[in-house]
């Protein structure tokens, strides 16, 4: 279990920073860092670059099953709610339906799901992405604030057990980077 | 091989469409997003925020006035128990609809081209919403007892009806409105951090910092958000069209001719579909000439959103006709009057501008000269907008003005104070609005610089 709000392990710099000029020179670079055996490493681009996951080796988002379980969640309380207000808390005959009128209850149970599921969506991927975090070594660098705009970015982090300042700068010069720099923690 | 529009219209789509305009780069269109949101105010922003705010302003007048004195400032009265109140409510959750097709079910779809016109059309739903949830609220009687509608333990250990349509609605619009400002904002969050990495001052690189959440644009944090994005994008898509579903129902559950009738959930729905995309092309007319973003929402976006009016226009022009043949085919008499009233009877002014606006109106879409002229469209896009607040208006006021006794007949007139209600109801949309297009930037970058085709990381290394 991961703690809730993440340390970056201590060191004299956060890792290695590098940028590349286009999208296929970023998309070959990662699998090349991939290939090297990296693990505590990412990429940044402004937009979401298609396949570029794969090419990093990520697993899928395991999102869908958080929101699943919110979703149902949801859904399930929101019925319960019901069928306790009617049958229990406040039972009411209404145009002679019966107490326990489920079918009745199926807009306001699915609207509850939803409600869960969206915030199960967002709350999760927050919580995946370690996100807020407003302050990272990263936004130390000058450069990194074009990885909004139009700037690729490979980090490497410097607690990987591959990591060694000077060979991987080689090995990022090697594969295309325009431009290296090591960014403190 | 910067195309003009007219040559990107006669390019046909093959492979990665080109969607904008003169094959700009990534910073260009960060330039022209930004751009309004960094640089000075504009005479023209004030000259749409004024009369905004003086209608906003009147919204004020008007309710404060309606709270003091009672509802009867309002021209309703028995048996038009409902009139402009809910006719409004329906009118803006409608107009809401097409923010969510555009930022869900279209993106379920694959259609890039939603790309261009998402983040103003999502804020059109927000503000949409805002304008709808008002009228419930206002149109009870004692407006201090509204909370009763939620199901809060109280001193009196009574409980709210679930089996009634309109405590569905309280549910379905409220879940609406606050699933659509989390799908917003979540699609914000890129747009946010750039606008955080462009500041110059202080207080915007904390405002926007803030709001960006730290977001680092890493492929680990993609891989999350792009799910949530498509988890949203289905959550979204059931979602919408259960909304104008239910709103459906506050009339279909009912026993009264004229609205107890099968046909209303996807009626409403391609009718709030059709007046949604309407808003959205006004609203884009508008805003792609102001700020300078013709290369971006292009003849293209509107050729597609006219067909989308046309098609959806047909559709409630359908729904119309089945109405009247379902009501012959009854042969209830109550039925049959209530329609053949409506077409002739004493709001037959009504209905007529009703079918001329939704009906007629549309039908110039079948020419693409139409469907790329901006005077026409925007043009169209007002006249399908006040058609389908007469639908409203046809529905709700034509049904109930001719009870089932003769004595209890009526005939609704607005007041001054009605008419308040609605102005005042626009200058809250219009004013949210330019705040919007002052403060954040309308267009989805970080999702238009995928449809270019630099974006592609295969496109110099050969096939996939």
């Amino acid at each position: 279990m991961a703690p809730l709000f993440p340390q970056l392990p201590k060191g004299p710099y956060y890792g290695i920073l590098a940028e590349f000029a286009t999208v296929p020179d970023l998309f070959h670079a990662c699998e090349r860092v991939r290939d090297a055996g990296f693990t505590r490493w990412d990429a940044h681009t402004p937009f979401p670059v298609h396949g570029l996951e794969a090419a990093m080796g990520l697993r899928r988002s395991p999102l869908p099953w958080i929101v699943l379980v919110t979703g149902l969640t949801g859904a399930g309380l929101g019925f319960l709610l019901q069928v306790w207000v009617h049958t229990s808390a406040y039972p009411l005959v209404i145009s002679g339906k019966p107490y326990f009128s489920w079918p009745a209850f199926i807009p306001v149970t699915f609207e509850l799901g939803v409600l869960f599921a969206a915030f199960g969506a967002v709350l999760g991927m927050l919580g995946l992405n370690r996100l807020p975090m407003l302050y990272h070594p990263l936004f130390r660098s000058k450069l990194f604030e074009g990885v909004t705009d139009d700037a690729f970015f490979i980090s490497i982090e410097s607690w990987d057990p591959r990591f060694d300042p000077a060979s991987t700068r080689t090995l990022l010069e090697s594969i295309g980077a325009r431009s290296v720099e090591l960014v403190e923690s | 091989m910067a195309q003009t529009d007219a040559e990107l219209l006669d390019t046909p789509l093959a492979g990665r469409p080109t969607l904008i305009l003169r094959s700009p780069d990534f910073h260009s269109i960060t330039e022209v997003v930004a751009e309004p949101v960094e640089g000075r105010t504009t005479i023209g922003w004030w000259l749409f925020f004024i009369p905004s705010f003086a209608l906003l302003a009147l919204l004020g007048v008007a309710v404060s006035w309606l709270f003091w004195e009672g509802i009867g400032v309002w021209g309703l009265n028995i048996p038009v128990g409902w009139a402009w109140d809910i006719t409004n409510f329906v009118f803006w959750v409608g107009i809401g609809h097409a923010g969510t097709l555009i930022s869900a079910i279209l993106f379920l779809f694959r259609q890039k081209w939603r790309t261009s016109i998402n983040r103003a059309a999502e804020a059109m739903t927000i503000f949409a919403v805002m304008c709808a949830m008002t009228f419930p609220g206002i149109h009870v009687g004692r407006v201090w007892v509204i909370y009763w509608v939620f199901p809060i333990p109280n001193q009196m250990s009574t409980w709210p009806n679930f089996r009634s349509p309109l405590l569905w609605d309280v549910f379905a619009v409220s879940v609406y409105g606050t699933v659509s400002v989390l799908f917003w904002y979540v699609g914000l969050i890129p747009d946010l951090a750039m606008m955080r990495d462009r500041a110059k001052t202080r207080v915007r690189k904390i405002a926007y910092g803030l709001f960006a959440l730290g977001w680092r644009g890493s492929v680990r944090q993609w891989n999350h958000y792009e799910s949530a994005y498509l988890v949203l994008a289905a959550l979204a898509t059931p979602l919408v069209l259960s909304v104008h579903s239910v709103v459906s129902m506050d009339f279909a559950v009912s026993l009264l001719p004229g609205w107890h009738t099968t046909v209303f959930p996807p009626y409403f729905v391609a009718g709030a579909i059709f007046s949604g995309f309407a808003m959205v092309v006004t609203l884009m007319v508008i805003c792609r000439k102001a700020f300078g973003l013709e290369h971006i929402i292009t003849l293209r976006h509107f050729d597609y959103m006219a067909k989308i009016m046309l098609v959806t226009g047909s559709m409630v022009g359908y729904a119309y006709a089945t109405e009247f043949f379902t009501a012959w085919y009854s042969g209830n008499p109550y039925e049959m009057f209530t329609f053949r009233n409506r077409a002739l009877g004493p709001y037959a002014w009504a209905y007529w501008i009703m079918v001329t606006c939704n009906v007629v109106s549309p039908q110039i879409f079948w020419f693409r000269k139409a469907r790329t002229s901006i005077p026409i469209l925007f043009v169209s896009s007002i006249v399908i907008n006040i058609g389908m607040w007469f639908e409203r208006f046809v529905i709700i006021v034509t049904s109930l003005h001719r009870d089932f006794l003769p004595s209890a007949w009526g005939y609704f007139t607005p007041t001054i104070w009605d008419v308040s209600c609605l102005l005042g109801s626009f200058g809250l949309f219009f004013t949210m609005f330019c705040l919007f297009v002052r403060f954040l930037p309308m267009v989805a970058t970080s999702e238009v610089k995928t449809v270019l085709p630099q974006a592609n990381p295969h496109a110099s290394g050969g096939a996939h």
